[in-house]
């Protein structure tokens, strides 16, 4: 425990100031003490909650967030490809841009979760509910996680939620319209709202063990 | 304290120069809501500069709003760039996928003529009529996008934080074109009547980047830019923080700071007094469900808080009102002010 905390600080760091080489040493040398998945789940995972949650209480700029996440995610497809049977085993998710194009949101999620070592569909923006519902049937999608930059968009979750009913597919919300009204994700509906990076991680975790 | 009744200009002007007027100008940044007034979609509302100077006409009037506000919506800068726009039957329009694909190609790439964007010309045409209705009694607030907020929708955030970080050559490149072009698209409105324009600058604020990151890049792109606009500014960072970086705001030349509701009122007024005048901070997302009784409460805490002294401005957190908000609750905003703006103001913060 004491290790992992020693990494995590060392860790956070070197994701902080972009330093890609230290943070590829760090890892190097925290896997001579643990399998892949435990590196990811564990440490990987620690680090990136603990800078998203910096970044809630203003301690971090969200553009550290969005590089520690690319830097993070870099070295993890190394040590764990997605191919990789270290990674977890688990019921099938995916995640989008609901209406428009502002990816950063949906990309510092996408890192943080595949570096913590869960798999997840990368279904780019734009993506309206009916073309939403049409990839959730196809590709069998259980968990769906929507990042959403306006109001109109957050407003049509409802929708999409209303149209998915007695599938048992879960959503979960993030972005700013949720964050300035936070009881915005239980009036459309929601399955649950995630605030930052280490809340989805929560999130996800308990949504994954209730499905299982 | 003034017991005579201003125009707006002159009560916009009294509170710039930390003075108090007769009352709190309010300053309700409403766009789409034009399009509702009207009765028209909100594609056909901005197709024509008419529907535009006539919606602001009825908008001021209805809610005795201290200012026009000429801005259509954010992407109009991406359209005059060649990127794509899309539409939304109940929110602003949107930029579509990002114009640069190719980070390589910033090094070919130029700022387009003011003039040779149909779009950017309807927005000229409608501050131009505007002015005509305004005189010197209203003032007409025009928009850029700043320079340095601009690439989120040239090329995607992600990519740009990427070359902002590991390729300084691009960056600096573009904020070459950017700047260019942000200067002649502010001066042009500036000619053509604004008073004043809304630098709307998101990505400095701290919600994003850091204060050495904003030291770095957004502070010195603010400066140069601001310096060239001839006219007065007022930078906006379109619900970010921006607290850690009060002290250097002033610096930049700009003369006004629009503020985030998540951040505390009493402490931005207080950093900023005498120095900037405060811009906000009603949180516009909310006001969605306002009841008369939390609208009422809200607007007279954030006057309470912000207004005595003068240097402040009543107004959503954004820049833009969502077309969400019912104008039940504009109207309510708009009485509040009426009922509890008149100067003299006991603050109940002692600040």
């Amino acid at each position: 425990m004491e290790k992992l905390a020693f990494f995590s600080n060392q860790l956070e760091r070197a994701f902080l100031t972009l330093d890609k080489e230290e943070a590829e040493k760090i890892l190097s040398k925290a896997l001579r003490s643990g399998s892949p998945v435990e590196i990811a789940g564990e440490l990987v995972s620690l680090t990136l909650n603990r800078i998203g949650a910096a970044w809630e209480e203003g301690r971090v700029a969200l553009s550290q967030v969005y590089m520690s996440g690319m830097i993070c995610e870099e070295l993890i497809e190394k040590i764990l490809p997605p191919q990789s049977p270290d990674r977890k085993s688990q019921p099938k998710m995916a995640i989008a841009v609901f209406e428009d194009y502002h990816m950063l949101g949906k990309r510092i999620i996408f890192s943080t979760l595949r570096s913590s070592g869960y798999d997840l569909l990368d279904l780019g923006g734009g993506l309206h509910t009916d073309q939403l519902i049409e990839i959730v049937h196809k590709e069998k999608i259980k968990i769906l996680l929507l990042s959403v930059l306006m109001l109109p968009s957050a407003l049509h979750v409802k929708e999409l939620k209303q149209k998915l009913k007695g599938t048992g597919v879960k959503i979960v919300v993030g972005g700013a319209p949720f964050r300035f009204d936070e009881n915005l994700w239980k009036e459309v509906g929601a399955d649950a709202f995630g605030k930052d990076p280490a809340q989805a991680i929560q999130i996800v975790s308990q949504m994954m063990e209730e499905l299982k | 304290m003034n017991s005579k009744t201003m125009t707006p200009m002159q009560r916009v002007l009294t509170t710039l120069s930390h003075n108090e007027p007769d009352r709190v100008p309010l300053f309700l940044l409403l766009t789409m809501h034009g399009a509702k007034e009207l009765g028209m979609s909100i594609k056909e509302y901005f197709s024509k500069s008419e529907h535009v100077v006539e919606g602001q006409i009825r908008l001021q009037e209805k809610y005795n709003n201290d200012c026009y506000y000429s801005f259509f919506y954010a992407p109009i800068e991406i359209e005059a760039f060649g990127g794509e726009v899309i539409f939304s039957e109940d929110g602003p329009p949107n930029s579509g996928q990002p114009f640069i694909l190719d980070i390589e190609k910033i090094s070919k790439l130029e700022p387009p003529e003011i003039n040779e964007s149909k779009m950017l010309f309807r927005v000229l045409e409608t501050t131009s009529k505007l002015k005509e209705k305004a005189g010197s009694d209203i003032p007409i607030i025009g928009v850029v996008v700043s320079p340095f907020s601009l690439p989120v929708m040239q090329m995607g955030f992600g990519k740009y934080l990427e070359i902002m970080h590991f390729r300084k050559d691009l960056f600096d490149r573009l904020m070459q074109v950017n700047e260019t072009f942000c200067v002649n698209w502010a001066n042009a409105q500036l000619e053509a009547g604004a008073t004043a324009i809304c630098y709307f600058d998101p990505v400095s604020s701290s919600t994003i980047i850091t204060r050495e990151q904003y030291l770095e890049t957004g502070f010195k792109i603010a400066r140069r830019t601001i310096s060239r606009i001839k006219g007065p500014t007022a930078t906006h960072f379109a619900s970010g923080n921006c607290l850690p970086i009060a002290d250097l705001l002033p610096q930049t030349g700009t003369a006004v700071a629009g503020i985030s509701s998540k951040e505390e009122l009493a402490q931005l007024k207080q950093a900023f007094r005498n120095k900037l005048t405060v811009l906000g901070n009603l949180n516009g997302i909310e006001m969605r469900r306002w009841t008369t009784e939390q609208t009422r409460s809200i607007v007279r805490e954030a006057i309470e808080t912000a207004a005595p002294g003068g240097g402040f401005i009543l107004s959503d957190n954004h820049g833009e009102i969502p077309f969400q908000v019912p104008d039940e609750v504009l109207k309510n905003i708009s009485e509040t002010v009426l009922e509890y703006g008149r100067y003299p103001i006991k603050s109940h913060h002692g600040v």
